[in-house]
């Protein structure tokens, strides 16, 4: 039995090229089971690109990804396949699949990995579908969709297989303030009562100190990790001056930061 | 100012240039916006590279007002002559302006090196090497696809029968009508053009023939696998490759669903069946088309039919349907492979479309040589 605690994610040494371009160099850092994590840099700094190394998407060309002790930018066959039912990803724009509904959608997964009869697929997948409220809405397909509806549609996809770990690529992007917000109470409450452990890429401050356990935030100069830690310890005593601005300027408004000075 | 009100209305913007010993000043007025800057830059940039080595004052006391376009004028004036090495001094700009055209100014160290290093060999470099990168894919491709199809001959469960079914009509059904109009057409038009000569040596019932083993052999796998191309080649690579712009290959691949075997092998499938399909709906269509020339040149229908019996054999039959099966595969594998190589953007959706349907077509005529050596060879 795993302790709490425990890193599930171990990033070690990892880099990323763009041709000669460097995007991140020599990163390492780990994802404790149960926390929501939160990567952070600006755009251009590769958040999404460490992301995608971290799923197993791209290949980095120095490092590794350990998720429960398997390197999954090095697994193939079996073994990527038994890596991959322990993650799930939601990603930018949704990329739910047009051409179903939204219950085909979760139902795919299902489907393909388990031997449920088709009566329990569509009570499980439905069953998901209403974990992030979107009961009564399983026959639309996601053309018919408002933005937020399809993010969530897009966490209920990734959670078809109930898997340890759940990845979002900037879930708050594009979405206005309320549905943002309403996201967020969706991952919190999921990361509540299932234990997933999350993994976020996002720029949204708010969302941050909503949500976030621990930060990292990646830093375009210098090609590395920047600070990491709580948002509110980085905001309060980040050993980097930027880093400090970054984190009390757009929470100004939200934080006690201002009335203490 | 001696313009009317009206004249300024339409000509807003004032330039005087005059030239002094080592002194050139331009001056401006009125209004100085994006409808008025166009009749005055290339005056006013030539008067500011005139100044080259000596001195420019630009005179913007008259200026009513400035937008960006004419902010862009000043600073554009600012640069040429500092770049023609003369010292240039805007004088009477109000402050709120100023800082307008201040904005404008090049930052030192602003240039961004272009992603790639022009030049003649630096681009053939790149070429080849995205000629040798294509190939690899293609190959990587082919063996992806041969062992999926293998898995799912070994195992039918495993494909997405829905899909498939689904893809057959939209690629098969829908061409029906098209595919019998080409047909008709063809065969129509190749008896017409065969008979005018044939006639002159009273041969012309050799036109059933002509068109029995040319439409057998060749014409109608050919006529049926472009069709495809155009059809449901480009369609393919234009519903993959938006796909792939919206992330939904990276899902697929993170949920553990190999694209190859979840878009690519149904397919396939879907058109193994339809082009020998189409293609004998072709031949079909095509016969009737030299019928009723046949009929025109004064022959009973039963004549047609027996010569065309006499003359094609089984082997004609059948070589033209195992070529247009294996059209069927090129055809829906280069459309999905383009499709999944789709750059980002709705722009590279066009692109690998459009690529997808020329590497099709290149790739039937291809085959089709290879399948005429091979034949022959065989003496088929």
């Amino acid at each position: 039995m795993p302790a709490a605690n425990d890193p599930i994610i171990r990033v070690e040494n990892l880099t990323a090229r763009y041709g000669a371009r460097r995007i991140f160099d020599r990163i390492s850092f780990e994802v404790l089971r149960g926390e929501v994590f939160v990567i952070l840099g600006g755009s251009g700094s590769g958040k999404s690109t460490l992301l995608k190394h971290m799923i197993g998407l791209y290949q980095p060309a120095e490092g590794h990804v350990w998720i429960d002790g398997e390197d999954i930018t090095r697994a193939e066959g079996d073994a990527r396949r038994r890596l991959l039912r322990k993650i799930g990803v939601m990603y930018q724009s949704g990329a739910l699949f047009g051409s179903m509904t939204l219950l085909e959608n979760v139902r795919l997964p299902l489907e393909e990995f388990t031997d449920l009869p088709r009566p329990a697929l569509d009570a499980v997948a439905s069953s998901k579908l209403r974990l992030v409220q979107l009961e009564g809405f399983e026959s639309f397909y996601p053309a018919e969709l408002s933005g937020g509806m399809k993010k969530r549609a897009a966490i209920a996809r990734a959670m078809a297989l109930d898997p340890e770990i759940l990845f979002l690529d900037e879930p708050s992007a594009g979405l206005d303030p309320v549905t943002s917000v309403e996201l967020d109470e969706t991952i919190l409450a999921l990361a509540g009562t299932l234990g997933v452990t999350f993994v976020v890429v996002t720029h949204e401050l708010a969302s941050i100190y909503k949500i976030a356990d621990r930060v990292i935030m990646l830093d375009q100069r210098t090609r590395g990790i920047a600070a990491s830690g709580p948002p509110e310890v980085l905001r309060d005593a980040a050993r980097d001056e930027w880093v400090r601005r970054f984190f009390r300027r757009e929470a100004e408004p939200k934080d006690a930061g201002g009335r203490q000075a | 100012m001696s313009a009317s009100d009206s004249a300024r209305a339409r000509h807003p913007a004032q330039l005087h240039v005059e030239r002094g010993a080592g002194e050139t000043r331009i001056a401006l007025a009125g209004r100085l916006d994006v409808d008025a800057v166009g009749a005055i830059w290339t005056p006013a940039v030539d008067a500011a590279r005139a100044a080259r080595g000596g001195r420019l004052v630009v005179a913007a006391g008259g200026l009513e007002s400035l937008d960006g376009a004419g902010a862009a004028l000043l600073a554009t004036l600012e640069r040429e002559a500092q770049g023609a090495g003369a010292r240039v001094s805007i004088e009477g700009l109000r402050a709120e302006l100023a800082a307008l055209v201040a904005m404008l100014r090049p930052s030192p160290g602003a240039a961004v090196a272009p992603p790639h290093e022009p030049g003649f060999f630096a681009d053939l470099g790149r070429a080849t090497l995205q000629v040798v990168a294509d190939l690899r894919a293609q190959v990587a491709f082919i063996g992806e696809l041969t062992v999926f199809l293998a898995r799912t001959l070994r195992r039918p469960g495993t494909l997405r029968w829905r899909d498939a079914i689904a893809i057959a009509d939209r690629a098969g059904i829908g061409a029906v009508p098209i595919v019998v109009l080409v047909g008709f057409l063809l065969g129509l038009i190749l008896a017409f053009q065969g008979a005018i000569p044939m006639q002159r040596f009273g041969a012309q019932i050799f036109v059933a023939d002509l068109l029995g083993i040319s439409m057998l052999r060749e014409l109608g796998a050919l006529m049926a696998a472009i069709l495809l191309t155009a059809r449901s080649g480009s369609a393919f690579a234009a519903e993959i490759g938006t796909m792939k712009v919206n992330e939904e290959l990276d899902a697929l691949g993170t949920m553990g669903l190999e694209p190859v075997r979840f878009l690519v092998v149904p397919r396939v499938l879907a058109a193994i069946a339809v082009v020998p399909a189409l293609t004998m709906l072709t031949n079909v269509a095509a016969m009737l088309g030299g019928l009723v020339v046949f009929v025109q040149l004064g022959f009973p229908p039963v004549t047609y039919f027996t010569r065309l019996l006499e003359a094609v054999t089984l082997s004609d039959f059948v070589s033209g349907l195992v070529k247009a099966g294996v059209f069927g595969v090129l055809v829906a594998a280069i459309g999905c492979l383009r499709g999944m190589q789709t750059g980002t953007g709705a722009q590279a959706v066009g692109a690998s479309t459009t690529s997808a349907v020329v590497s099709g077509i290149v790739l039937i005529a291809i085959t089709d040589g290879i399948f005429a050596v091979v034949y022959y060879v065989l003496g088929i």
